[in-house]
């Protein structure tokens, strides 16, 4: 279901769809970490992912009006060297892959790993200087894309 | 289950995203294939850390099940800001020249 989602996304030719093709591969691998008793991670990946960051791009894509008649004319040989090359680094990485011959089976549904009580002990007790270094990270980026943003209405007043 | 079913799906989920950024000319769809890069990687994190819990280090660690998964975390938390700056940079790009196909700009000045 991922798969099939994910190359929908690449194909659709509106960005609207593609949008919402990538919003099914998120709640598909959200349903991948509760199989793998990450509920923490899932809940997360859905509220930040599918929630905050697809409704910017749609945003986004709302803003700038786009619909299929404005998607460019595409050069077919160079999507072919790209869809080759892609295959390419696919089948390398397999090959590589099929040189370790691990047989290590992932437990499913067990461990309370993923939990909220154990991941939030963690966090604060193991991991509190990255945790307040992200949330400098998030003060310079929320800075940053305004400033960004902003640039075009000083140059106008100048 | 068997790793070697995750590791092949995260690894065709990193190659649509590869696949998608080298073929597809749109600046915000590109930006969705690498999120979705970004997210294979974050599930064979995941199942890797479910996969190595059986072992005996990481039986000697209280907090090991849950230190891959704080790396995954933080992963997500850059990524967010990541799209916060890079959609301005693409609405910025889009106000200057009334387009966001990439080819567009291989030049860097007229």
């Amino acid at each position: 279901m991922a798969l099939g989602s994910a190359i929908m996304m690449i194909t659709s030719k509106s960005p609207v769809h593609s949008v919402l093709w990538l919003i099914i591969v998120f709640f598909a691998i959200s349903g991948h970490y509760i199989l793998l008793n990450a509920q923490f991670l899932a809940i997360v990946n859905i509220i930040v992912y599918a929630g905050a960051i697809m409704v910017l791009f749609l945003f986004v894509v709302m803003l700038m009006n786009l619909n299929a008649e404005t998607e460019p004319i595409k050069n077919y040989r160079l999507q072919l060297v790209g869809v080759v090359s892609g295959c390419s680094l696919l089948l390398i990485i397999i090959m590589a892959l099929n040189r370790l011959d691990v047989e290590n089976v992932v437990e499913m549904k067990v461990g309370d790993g993923g939990l909220i009580k154990v991941l939030g002990m963690t966090l604060f007790k193991n991991y509190v200087l990255p945790f307040e270094i992200s949330s400098v990270l998030f003060l310079s980026a929320m800075i940053g894309a305004v400033v960004i943003g902003k640039k075009d209405m000083i140059a106008d007043k100048k | 289950m068997d790793i070697k079913a995750y590791i092949a799906l995260s690894v065709a989920l990193f190659t649509i995203g590869v696949i998608g950024v080298l073929i597809r000319r749109n600046a915000i769809i590109i930006f969705m294939c690498v999120e979705l890069m970004l997210n294979a990687v974050n599930l064979l994190l995941v199942a890797f850390s479910k996969m190595h819990a059986l072992s005996n280090v990481a039986k000697a660690s209280a907090t090991f099940a849950s230190d891959a998964q704080i790396f995954v975390f933080f992963i997500m938390v850059v990524a967010a800001a990541e799209v916060s700056v890079g959609l301005a940079i693409i609405v910025m790009m889009y106000r200057n020249v009334h387009t966001i196909d990439v080819n567009f700009l291989n030049r860097l000045k007229n």
